[in-house]
Order: C-alpha cells, then sequence, then structure tokens
C-alpha cells in the first residue's frame, strides 16, 4: 500500500519535472527542474530495490552531471529569450508525437516476458546490494567496465583539447613555423 | 505490488517528454539535458526488468550509461563552450556553418 502510494508520488513528480525541464524558459530554471526529475529516479531505484544505483544516480547525476551543467549555464550567462522554440517546431512536434505514437504501440503490444535469472530479492537482501552487483560487475562484466574507464579518459582529454583556450594566431604560427623548417 | 507495466509507462512518458523537447527546443544546452531526462528514462526502465527478472544485468547496463552520460554531458559542453566562444549563440537554428 505504501509502496503504490510511494510510486504515484514519484510518477507525477518525475513527469511534472519532466515536462518543466521541456518547458520553463529560463535555462537556468530547467537545471533546477531536471535535478528534481534525477531525484525522484533515484526515488524509483529505491522502490526498485537498487539502492546502489540510486546512490550512484544521486553522487553522479546530480551532483557532477548537474553542476556540470549549472557551472556552463552561469558561465555563459545565456538570458531568458522571448522565442525559446525552434524555428521550425511544429514541424519537429509532429514527428515527435508520431514516434511517441509508436512507442506506446510498442509498449501496449510487447509480452515483457523473460527467462528470470538467479538474483532473488532475498539473495540481494542477505548479502547487499553493493556487494551483489560488484560480484557480477567484476565477474561477468569486467572487459566493460574497463572500456568504460577508457571512455571516460577519452571524453576528459577531448573536454580539455576543446575548450582549451587557443590564443589568437597560434594556430597561423604553428603553419608558418611548419613551413619555415621545409 | 507494483505490475511492470507501470514503470515502462512512467518511464516511456518521460522518454517521449525528453524526444519532444529535443525536437523543438531551441536553446543547445536545453536540448542536451532533454537528452539526459531519455537516458534517465532509459535506465529506469532497465532497472525495472532487473528486478522483476531477478538479474543484475540490467542493473549494470544502467551504470554504464550513467558514465556515458557524463562522458556525453563533459564533451557536448566543451562544444558549447567553443561554439560561444566563436561569438556565435548557443541556438541550434543559428549553428548551420556546417550545413550543406
Amino acid at each position: 500500500m505504501i509502496q503504490l502510494f510511494f510510486f504515484y508520488y514519484l510518477a507525477v513528480a518525475s513527469i511534472a519535472s519532466a515536462v518543466l525541464t521541456v518547458g520553463l524558459r529560463n535555462p537556468v530554471h530547467c537545471g533546477l527542474a531536471l535535478l528534481s526529475l534525477l531525484f525522484h529516479i533515484a526515488g524509483f531505484f529505491i522502490l526498485l530495490n537498487a539502492e546502489f544505483i540510486a546512490a550512484v544516480q544521486i553522487i553522479i547525476y546530480a551532483g557532477a552531471i548537474l553542476v556540470l551543467y549549472l557551472f556552463v549555464l552561469m558561465l555563459l550567462n545565456l538570458k531568458t529569450e522571448e522565442r525559446f522554440l525552434h524555428r521550425r517546431y511544429a514541424f519537429w512536434l509532429f514527428f515527435a508525437l508520431l514516434a511517441a505514437g509508436q512507442t506506446f504501440l510498442f509498449l501496449l503490444r510487447s509480452p515483457f516476458a523473460g527467462k528470470p535469472g538467479d538474483v532473488t530479492p532475498d539473495k540481494v537482501t542477505r548479502f547487499g546490494h553493493s556487494q551483489t552487483i560488484g560480484i557480477v560487475l567484476f565477474n561477468d562484466y569486467f572487459l566493460p567496465f574497463e572500456i568504460v574507464g577508457v571512455f571516460l579518459l577519452g571524453a576528459i582529454i577531448g573536454a580539455i583539447v576543446l575548450a582549451k583556450d587557443h590564443p589568437a594566431g597560434a594556430v597561423q604560427a604553428a603553419s608558418d613555423q611548419k613551413e619555415a623548417s621545409q | 505490488m507494483i505490475p511492470l507495466s507501470s514503470y515502462l509507462a512512467v518511464s516511456s512518458v518521460l522518454f517521449v517528454t525528453g524526444l519532444i523537447g529535443v525536437l523543438i527546443r531551441r536553446n543547445f544546452i536545453i536540448i542536451l539535458m532533454s537528452v539526459e531526462i531519455m537516458l534517465n528514462a532509459a535506465n529506469l526502465n532497465l532497472v525495472a526488468f532487473s528486478s522483476y527478472l531477478d538479474s543484475m544485468a540490467g542493473q549494470i547496463v544502467a551504470l554504464f550509461i550513467i558514465a556515458i552520460a557524463a562522458g556525453e554531458a563533459a564533451v557536448g559542453l566543451a562544444i558549447i563552450i567553443v561554439v560561444f566562444r566563436g561569438r556565435i549563440a548557443t541556438n541550434v537554428d543559428q549553428i548551420n556553418l556546417l550545413r550543406w
């Protein structure tokens, strides 16, 4: 009963914050609505017996990614604009609604059946969620885990290289030097 | 007990909201935020399935999705800073130098 109550609360709150994220005009307000959405999704994860994912969601998404977004928003000092929709938004909205219809059609027609695994809720409660997920992650998914590590390294380097301040004429000077040495 | 389909309904509504945001908003940062909404909807779906089918695979993939989202946010925001430094606004209908 209490589960049902929390489920409805989380559903209504997360959908409302998603709509606000898409619909608000001021970008900083959109970021704060996104924060509310991320917290409510973490609540869903707790409802689904996935405490570790909920903690990761709050620490990484709300703590790191969203702060990055807010930093950039405040750094760029974007104004709230009169026209905040795309120039041809009606055209794109048509395709969005088409895709929405397709999604709900798939949802209604899927059987949702599958072969159950062996990680029952009792097992998770006995060993703790972090231990259960850690054993699976470092045994069966070790290679993808390492690949994600390399991917994050690449993303960090890419972000630094892109955002680094290239002084004016640096590219020109480099090409001059190259010509001079030839 | 909450049926699995309720979770799927919530996550598909979230996904469609994010999709609409990606397609109709003008500010590039808001578009990235809408992508985050879509990734969260997919995460919710994966964790719900993983919980209902007693398997850990879905939750592992959800962790990987969170890592990918972090990388996407870092590179996307770096691109925005570069575009903004070139005195171009961050509206997607004004970033059209690379159009055919």
